[in-house]
């Protein structure tokens, strides 16, 4: 009896309630959000009110302590409809919240958790940059320590939550110093939106999740408080790949839920659509897809439901958050692809729900790790003998 | 404040209803439930009502099978303090009066200062419940309510309707059951945390023999009335597109559809 499939009745009323709230609140203005580009608050603080950000936090700093299944969930509902209030919710809790309720101290904890998990104010995390995108670790934003103060210079790119009217703190990559192998120090600083020699500004023009804000971050002679380091200093390169492990199972939900929802829009097309006198469902090269579809997803689910359930459990979950981060995205691609092909040219059209998440489907297979990087994490764990420069993009 | 809101868990309006082969039930298997949209809005109504005043109780009082906890803890999750749930194989089936009954049964020992029903559950569309519960329980009854004022004195409360044509006010000194409608409120969604805390919430189920009655009282052998079978609707035809080059001859066409097909003019 050790083996269960059941989700919990909390799971099932959050997974209505979670599809509720996006079919009503969100897809009647997620197509027009998207066309214009446009950053939600109000949509942000109404998954605020739902209780979707912290749900992995204790109560204690206003997280509702449901555990990751429950998050994954969450945001799997959200994706179903638009990956990019999914986005929003996923950057929010897995690069923002988990940081900070990590390897925060309690001072930090108290002050910034509460107001991140009442979505009222996002926390972004900001790693990338324009030379260091899936070599992480070679960042070049610097802090040094003047006094009492860091003093922060660089620049960051594509931060998702980091220049919104509600974005209150972005948690930095620096390098500190050199460690006695001659390596960089890599320490995570808090620097708060607003901060004099912090700016950040909205990039336009992306293809994918038009409705999630992405920032580029620039720091010039930026001074915050010694206290804003997150954890020890030298810590920020194992920090950072523990929160793009959590990150992980959030991306893989987006493909997930984004797999789901274009199934449903095909098959409810497929069964509607007729051409030479007979739905096109009823045609087997479209059954066949349909067919397809289902069952990637389902294994999709439930490969990424275990990585979770592994989390929630406290065992090892690197391996099987970067199998599920890899499968859900490539099955969302798979997905949305044969979706807009079952909807023909109608699928090409801004009007017909598709071909946002054909779009969409991409940027999973690039951020928190390209497809690639996924590859070298699961080669890496599987015992595959590499060279040393993989320890560069996995854990030691 | 003490206040009650009946509660029941029906299909989906979205899924798919067809009648068990030999037309007699209603075949609900593979069907997604919900709770009754109307019932919803009595759940908000007192939830506010027990905010606004600071204090008091909201329980959820359901009859109904094993499934339907799903919708009572959704209702918990909402904010409700405490649910009671009619769980016996004996009560279900039964027809309004029938389940009017055994709810005021339930009712009766527990202390109230306002009932709050759905105006009818989206199922079987009886309408029913909420005023047969009233006479039961000797209280007067107002259906389909848009607003609910409460007293200064909290002794009575204000009320309106929709009529034709128009708002009726009505003042109804409290206890007393209201059945609530489209238009009172917008029900809030069960926060996460909410949900959490529904776990540990009191949730009583109660048996046929918890409430003194008898077999023959309740469910289908307690009912005035049986269903002699269902059916579904004929199923309708395609549509007909009318043919012209012209709005001119497009009328002309239509015209002539309605009188010589519809037989209509
Ligand atoms: C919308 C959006 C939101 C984002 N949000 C954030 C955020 O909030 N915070 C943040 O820090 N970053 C964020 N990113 C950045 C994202 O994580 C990076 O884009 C991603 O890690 C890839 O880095 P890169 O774009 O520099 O590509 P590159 O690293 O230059 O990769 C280019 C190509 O080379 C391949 N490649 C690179 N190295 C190897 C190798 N060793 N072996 C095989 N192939 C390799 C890659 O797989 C890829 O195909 C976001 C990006 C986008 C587009
Ligand atoms: C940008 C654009 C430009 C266009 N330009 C022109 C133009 O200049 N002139 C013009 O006349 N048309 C034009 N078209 C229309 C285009 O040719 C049609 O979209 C295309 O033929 C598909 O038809 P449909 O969109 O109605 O899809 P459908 O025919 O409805 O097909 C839907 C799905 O069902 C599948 N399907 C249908 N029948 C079968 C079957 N028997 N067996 C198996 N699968 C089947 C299809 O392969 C597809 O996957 C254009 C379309 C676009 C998007």
């Amino acid at each position: 009896m050790s083996l269960c499939f059941e989700l919990s009745e909390e799971q099932k009323i959050l997974r209505e309630t979670v599809r509720n709230f996006a079919e009503k609140e969100i897809r009647p203005i997620c197509q027009e959000l998207d066309e214009k580009e446009e950053f939600s608050v109000e949509l942000t603080r109404k998954m605020g009110e739902l209780g979707l950000f912290g749900p992995f936090v204790s109560e204690k700093y206003g997280g509702s302590n449901m555990g990751y299944v429950s998050y994954i969930i969450a945001v799997e509902e959200i994706a179903r409809v638009d990956g990019s209030q999914a986005a929003t919710l996923a950057a929010g809790n897995s690069l923002g919240i988990a940081p900070i309720y990590y390897f925060g101290n309690e001072e930090q904890k108290r002050y910034w958790l509460p107001k991140l998990c009442s979505g009222e104010m996002l926390a972004s995390f900001g790693l990338t940059e324009p030379n260091a995108g899936s070599d992480a670790g070679a960042s070049r934003t610097t802090a040094v320590l003047d006094g009492n103060e860091w003093v922060i210079n660089g620049s960051k790119i594509f931060i998702t939550n980091s220049c919104t009217e509600i974005s209150g703190v972005c948690v930095v990559q620096c390098v500190t110093g050199k460690r006695p192998d001659g390596k960089n120090e890599l320490s995570c600083i808090l620097v708060p939106n607003g901060t004099p020699g912090f700016t950040a500004r909205p990039m336009k023009g992306k293809m994918v999740w038009r409705a999630s804000n992405t920032g580029e971050l620039i720091f010039e002679d930026c001074r915050v408080p010694k206290e804003n380091l997150l954890g020890k200093r030298g810590d920020g390169f194992h920090q950072m790949l523990s929160t793009l492990d959590g990150g992980r199972l959030s991306i893989a939900a987006m493909g997930l839920g984004g797999a789901q929802g274009a199934y449903e829009a095909a098959l409810k097309y497929a069964n509607e659509r007729e051409q030479f006198g007979r739905t096109i469902g009823s045609f087997q090269s479209v059954a066949f897809k349909l067919a397809d579809m289902a069952m990637e997803i389902e294994a999709a689910r439930w490969l990424l439901y275990y990585a979770c359930w592994l989390a929630d459990n406290n065992r090892p979950f690197v391996k099987e958050a970067a199998m599920a981060k890899l499968y859900c995205s490539e099955v969302m691609h798979r997905v949305a692809n044969q979706a807009v092909q079952i909807h023909g040219g109608y699928g090409l059209m801004k009007e017909f729900f598709v071909e946002k998440y054909y779009r969409n489907a991409k940027l999973l297979e690039i951020g928190e790790g390209t497809s690639e990087i996924q590859r070298i994490v699961i080669a890496r764990q599987i015992g595959v003998k590499g060279g040393d420069w993989w320890t560069g993009v996995t854990k030691q | 404040m003490d206040i009650i809101v009946c509660l029941k868990q029906v299909p989906d309006t979205e899924a798919e209803i067809r009648p068990t082969p030999d037309n007699t039930e209603i075949n609900y298997e593979g069907i997604k439930f919900v709770i009754n949209v109307y019932d919803e809005y009595a759940v908000e109504e007192a939830l506010r009502i027990r905010e606004k005043v600071g204090e008091g109780t909201v329980t959820i009082v359901t009859l109904g099978p094993e499934r339907a906890v799903e919708s009572i803890r959704t209702a918990l999750a909402m904010g409700a303090d405490k649910a009671v749930h009619l769980d016996d194989a004996a009560f279900l089936g039964g027809d309004a009066n029938a389940t009017a009954r055994a709810l005021a049964k339930a009712i009766e020992a527990m202390s109230y200062d306002i009932i709050f029903c759905g105006k009818q559950a989206i199922d079987d569309d009886l309408a029913q419940v909420g005023n047969i519960l009233g006479e039961f329980l000797n209280l007067p009854s107002v259906t389909g309510i848009v607003k609910f004022d409460l007293s200064e004195d909290k002794k009575k409360a204000t009320v309106q309707r929709q009529i034709e044509g128009g708002i009726e006010v009505l003042e109804v000194p409290l206890p007393a059951v209201f059945t609530a409608t489209k238009g009172l409120n917008e029900p809030r969604y069960p926060s996460l945390p909410g949900i959490m805390k529904a776990k540990k919430k009191e949730l009583k189920p109660v048996k046929l023999g918890d409430l003194g009655l008898n077999e023959g009282e309740v469910g289908k052998k307690g009912s005035l009335t049986q269903v002699l079978k269902y059916s579904l609707p004929p199923v309708r035809g395609a549509g007909k597109i009318v043919q012209g080059d012209t709005p001119e001859e497009k009328a002309a066409n239509l015209a002539k559809l309605l009188r010589e097909e519809a037989k209509v003019i």
